[in-house]
């Protein structure tokens, strides 16, 4: 996209006015397009092996048009929600904790941030009560209701816990300016060494977990946290810099939880 | 009714799902750094609009695809399905009677991760921040490549029955290769393209075919080798992410020389 053409940028330009009505209405129409887009693939996906491959015919078809409108809408909506909330809030808290200079409370937050929305996220709550059940069963806790509770609840903190940490480091990598890989590759051996001690039924969970952490609200606001403080500190990159908290927060769940497999 | 009540259920779950996060947001807003912030109406305007456009989106698929691509995954892992009978034949399973599934791993992963919200708010602000070097569509199609290609050899891994750790640790390696050339421009984003394949749409639908997978397959349990298509879904996007950069660089040096040579 030419940057002339980036719909979040406005560009005073001279125009006869229905050029103007034009342009306004493609800027209007931008995120239907985009979100269109998103819907063509899996549109096909279901169309092709529901009558190619499995040979049915797609039940319910008022429904799935009604529910592909909403979709679309819906998309449109988080969109347009993600450049007036979601993106400018992230940005100017961290313009605002640079302003305030201090560094504590920076890191304080970051940790709130990634600890309270991940401890409450579905995904990880359905995880844990699985692993749980996979725990019960192999006899490493006793299979009563509350033994499998408070192992859920340990995994849930455990994760949580790693979230918070991560952005915390990568909140202060992006203050110092260290270069994303040496930290993340370091995780990685982290990982792999970490592999070869923990319980095998706890690494399958482990590795997913990694993946289930970020939730739809948490990443635009994490990302916008990032660059923020990039474009707010002298000499750091927003590109560069900017980017690699969601690299964190996936990377050391997975340390995390095969540790929690270990000692419990 | 019945419609407009659904409805109401899952905004009041995104509601509980986000009153955390504003919690944290304005709790720090007002008692750390004790600034306003600016256009209040507009920001409570756009999260009015986050929360009815993702519960719009979740009704959406709720209604239209989950229950099609469930009820597809549990059809194409059918034993009638892939052993085109209900005798399930004992014995060793050979990896190339999955074909089709593993077309399908790829095509669900593909589709499922270009509709991903979470990333186009990625893919949407890499664009802003790299002035329009990195395009949104371009971002997202190399991460969909990515966790089609990675579904697919976990679902080929589901078949196998081979360690998963393997597989991960391979492609570890193969993101430190890349890592040694790439731009360090693309480094981050790469990296962060991992964490943010995996949420709504992609999780229900790939889990869904794994759990068929395992259950279908003698010999596999259905909880220890159903899960591990997440960790899939969230390497491999790292991978074509940076190929997607290193093809494009090496594309224009290769324009750049042929020039020159004119």
């Amino acid at each position: 996209m030419h940057p002339a053409d980036n719909p979040l940028v406005s560009h005073p330009r001279k125009a006869g006015r229905l050029r103007v009505i034009w342009n306004n209405l493609r800027k209007a129409a931008e995120p239907f397009t985009e979100s269109a887009l998103a819907l063509v693939p899996i549109v096909l996906v279901v169309a092709f092996f529901q009558f190619l491959v499995l040979k049915q015919p797609i039940p319910n078809m008022g429904k799935m048009l009604w529910g592909l409108l909403e979709v679309l809408l819906g998309l449109a909506l988080f969109v347009r929600g993600l450049q007036m909330a979601l993106f400018p809030i992230g940005e100017e808290m961290a313009y605002n904790f640079v302003r305030k200079g201090n560094l504590w409370w920076l890191l304080v937050f970051a940790f709130a941030l990634g600890f309270g929305t991940t401890v409450a996220e579905p995904a990880l709550i359905a995880i844990s009560e699985e692993a749980a059940r996979i725990a019960a069963s192999g006899q490493v806790i006793a299979d009563t209701i509350e033994a499998k509770g408070s192992y859920a609840i340990g995994l849930r903190l455990t994760v949580a816990l790693a979230v918070g940490i991560a952005l915390v480091v990568g909140v202060f990598r992006i203050l110092k300016g260290w270069p994303v890989q040496y930290l993340i590759i370091t995780g990685y051996f982290g990982v792999v060494i970490m592999t070869f001690f923990a319980p095998p039924e706890i690494i399958g969970i482990a590795y997913d977990s990694g993946g289930v952490t970020t939730s739809t609200v948490t990443v635009p606001l994490v990302a916008a946290l990032g660059i923020g403080l990039a474009h707010t500190i002298h000499g750091r990159d927003p590109l560069i810099d900017g980017f690699g908290l969601i690299a964190f927060a996936s990377l050391t769940p997975m340390i995390f939880v095969m540790a929690f497999g270990m000692l419990v | 009714m019945e419609g407009v009540m659904h409805f109401g259920a899952t905004l009041l779950t995104m509601l509980r799902d986000v009153a955390p996060i504003a919690a944290i947001l304005f709790g720090f807003q007002a008692l750390v750094l004790r600034k306003k912030i600016k256009n209040p109406a507009r920001v409570a305007m756009g999260m009015v609009l986050v929360l009815l456009g993702l519960t719009m989106f979740l009704e959406g698929l709720e209604m239209a695809l989950f229950p099609v691509g469930r009820l597809m995954a549990q059809q194409l892992t059918a034993p009638e399905f892939i052993y085109g009978s209900e005798t399930v034949v004992t014995g060793a399973v050979q990896w190339f009677d999955f074909l089709w599934i593993y077309a399908f791993a790829a095509a669900i992963g593909f589709a499922t991760t270009v509709a991903e919200p979470a990333l186009l708010a990625v893919a949407i602000k890499a664009n802003q921040v790299s002035g329009g070097t990195i395009t949104v569509r371009g971002l997202r199609f190399a991460v969909a490549s990515g966790v089609a290609v990675g579904v697919a050899v976990g679902a080929f891994r589901i078949v196998t029955g081979t360690p998963l750790h393997w597989y991960i640790i391979s492609g570890y390696i193969v993101v430190i290769i890349q890592t040694i050339w790439a731009s360090k421009l693309i480094i981050p984003l790469a990296y962060d393209s991992g964490g943010v394949t995996t949420s709504t749409v992609t999780v229900p639908l790939v889990a869904a075919l794994g759990l068929g997978l395992a259950e279908t397959i003698p010999g596999r349990s259905p909880i220890l080798d159903g899960f591990g298509l997440i960790a899939f879904a969230s390497l491999f996007p790292i991978i074509a992410v940076m190929a997607y950069a290193q093809i494009g660089e090496y594309r224009a040096k290769r324009l750049k020389r042929r020039n020159t040579q004119k």
